[in-house]
């Protein structure tokens, strides 16, 4: 079977997704500074689980991969959608969207 | 009957209650500006209850191409989903009657989201591939993000929403990134195939083991196990009550259903594996709930160590990965939702001149205040201790005696010593209730919310009559899953 990502191979694909995970991560946790930052880390989460499905599918022959990527990326989307939504009101709110001031409760 | 047959009639249940939530949602919106809350919270619990009998009489099989499954375990979870989500839509009902004062009732959208929740639970119940736990689990977060968030005043209910948004979407994408290696190691999606390609596997290669661990993460974030509970104070205390009375059943047993599912199905075969992982998180959950508890101040934030600590007795069952295990899941879970619908409506009525005050202090000589409603939080704690004959010691006992058989011994003293730390402060809010000078008096309670609180002390009290019914549908339930 001749598959599309034959002429470098899977590992590639695996590592540029591996990175986008570990970047998406720690963007969530090491930034201090905006929620916004971490909405973009979050799209950064899915879309290297994406480029796994897509990769894996390529690789396997198998086009169910594909179809859950469709699935993702919508569910993607109506995430972002609420996200935005929440972080809005919590401006109206709270007058900030820096992270370090979301402290009315703990303990 | 072809294994790629569509067979959609097996999904009548929740095709209806799909369809029946967008009308419910067209009512409402053709309504008059904040009229159509309660006309929208009628037909929301008429739903579910109509839903709840279409699950009953639903067949077994499998349909969609096998993604969608129908077995006993999926009836059992969905019947404790719809009756959790309808409980707590009653709560709702009651909670707004009461919300005459300065802060702003719920809109008429909150019944509806719940429906919506409870839809995407029923789904995660009936998963047969990956890609059908993925959608479920995000249509019931989804909706749990905005319902958390719908106080638009309340700066606590918009921090609570934010928190849950960021955590949550970072364990979905973490069990998404699993899910992804799992596909890649097996090149399907399917549960069954799953079984055939993981089966034999003699030593399962590096990215297989992470994929399942991943899922297991983000499993166990739903479910709030340590160490993956650090929303569930934050936003059990700042979401409007009735939100929180729903986050603490419905999602939990679509989570649990989904867990038992995964591990007993396509991961079957590496139980030895993934069992010390399910037995740290349960010992972690059943102890740090026991001790967080105790400094604790605000009865909200109580209920949600409460529940961290619940969650880590109900996994020890399937710790112990028998049928056995999954039955006294099952049972732990049917008695948890009782007892936890009880206690958040009576947190419901804690209203001063429609402002919720949720501090245990403002509980101070309920027992004088308002007989009744103390007399069933006094029941609803001793349950939650596990005091025979209440609802609570059933699934407790059933627990232990699932770990004891599979020769978990260290794993029952713990958890026998953590149930006895926690009395300690389910007591001492007993001891709140009776024994202390009476803070101001409450709103007189709405009716809903006594009908709630008193049809849930009698379930707690005469749990034991139903039990026999109860341990033969779960052990069905159990052996659909198992065998």
């Amino acid at each position: 079977m001749t598959s599309a990502i034959a002429p470098i191979g899977l590992m590639p694909y695996l590592v540029v997704s591996a990175a986008m995970l570990v970047l998406g991560v720690f963007g969530i946790f090491l930034n201090r500074k905006n929620v916004i930052i971490i909405l973009m880390s979050m799209e950064l989460i899915l879309l290297a689980a994406n480029l796994n499905f897509v990769a894996f599918s390529s690789a396997h022959g198998d086009l169910s991969g594909q179809v859950m990527v469709l699935f993702v990326l919508t569910i993607a989307a109506a995430e972002a959608a609420i996200g935005l939504a929440i972080v809005t009101v919590y401006f109206r709110n709270r007058g900030s969207i820096q992270v370090e001031d979301a402290t009315m409760m703990k303990g | 009957m072809t294994p790629n047959a569509v067979n959609w009639s097996l999904a009548i249940p929740e095709i209806g209650l799909a369809l029946s939530g967008l009308l419910i949602l067209v009512i409402g919106v053709l309504q008059k500006r904040g009229e159509g809350f309660f006309s929208c919270a009628t037909l929301t619990i008429a739903a579910f209850i109509g839903c709840g009998f279409l699950v009953a009489l639903s067949p077994d099989g499998v349909a969609y191409a096998g993604t969608f499954v129908n077995d006993s375990f999926a009836r059992f979870m969905k019947e404790l989903a719809l009756v959790g989500g309808l409980l707590a839509t009653v709560v709702t009902v009651g909670y707004q009657g009461e919300a005459r004062g300065t802060h702003a009732p719920l809109p008429f959208e909150t019944p509806i989201l719940m429906l919506f929740s409870t839809l995407g639970a029923m789904i995660m119940a009936s998963s047969g591939n990956l890609m059908t736990l993925f959608v479920g689990l995000e249509l019931s977060s989804l909706s749990i993000y905005i319902l958390c968030a719908l106080e638009r005043d309340n700066v606590r209910s918009s921090e609570a929403g934010l928190k849950y948004f960021v955590l949550g979407s970072l364990a979905s994408g973490l069990l998404l990134y699993g899910m992804s290696l799992i596909y890649g190691y097996a090149g399907t999606m399917d549960y069954a195939g799953l079984l055939t390609a993981i089966g034999s596997e003699e030593s399962p290669p590096l990215g297989l083991m992470v994929g399942i661990v991943f899922v297991v993460v983000g499993l166990c974030f739903k479910l709030s196990a340590v160490p993956f509970h650090m929303w569930t104070p934050d936003v059990y205390q700042g979401a409007p009550t009735p939100v929180t009375a729903y986050m603490a059943s419905a999602p939990k047993f679509a989570a649990f259903a989904l867990f038992l599912r995964v591990m007993t199905g396509p991961f079957g075969t590496m139980a030895p594996r993934w069992q010390i992982l399910v037995e740290v998180v349960s010992l972690l959950s059943m102890v740090y709930g026991a001790l967080a508890a105790i400094p604790q101040t605000d009865i909200k934030r109580l209920m949600a160590y409460s529940s961290i600590g619940h969650m880590g007795y109900a996994m020890m069952g399937l710790a112990s990965a028998s049928a056995a295990g999954v039955r006294a899941t099952l049972i732990y879970l049917a008695a948890y939702l009782v007892m936890n619908a009880g206690v958040f409506a009576v947190i419901a009525t804690m209203q001063r001149k429609g402002h919720e005050v949720t501090t245990i202090a403002d509980l101070a000589g309920l027992g004088r205040r308002e007989p009744g409603l103390a007399a069933a939080l006094a029941i609803f704690m001793f349950s939650m201790i596990g005091v025979p004959p209440l609802a609570g010691f059933f699934g407790k006992f059933m627990v232990f005696a699932a770990a004891w058989q599979s020769h978990l011994y260290a794993l029952v003293a713990i958890g026998a010593l953590s149930s006895i730390v926690g009395a300690y402060y389910y007591l001492r809010i007993v001891k709140v209730l009776y024994f202390e000078e009476s803070a101001e008096a409450f709103d007189p309670p709405a009716t809903t919310l006594l009908f709630v609180t008193g049809g849930m002390s009698a379930a707690t009290v005469l749990f034991i009559l139903a039990l026999g019914p109860l341990m033969t549908v779960a052990q069905h339930a159990a052996q659909a899953l198992v065998g």
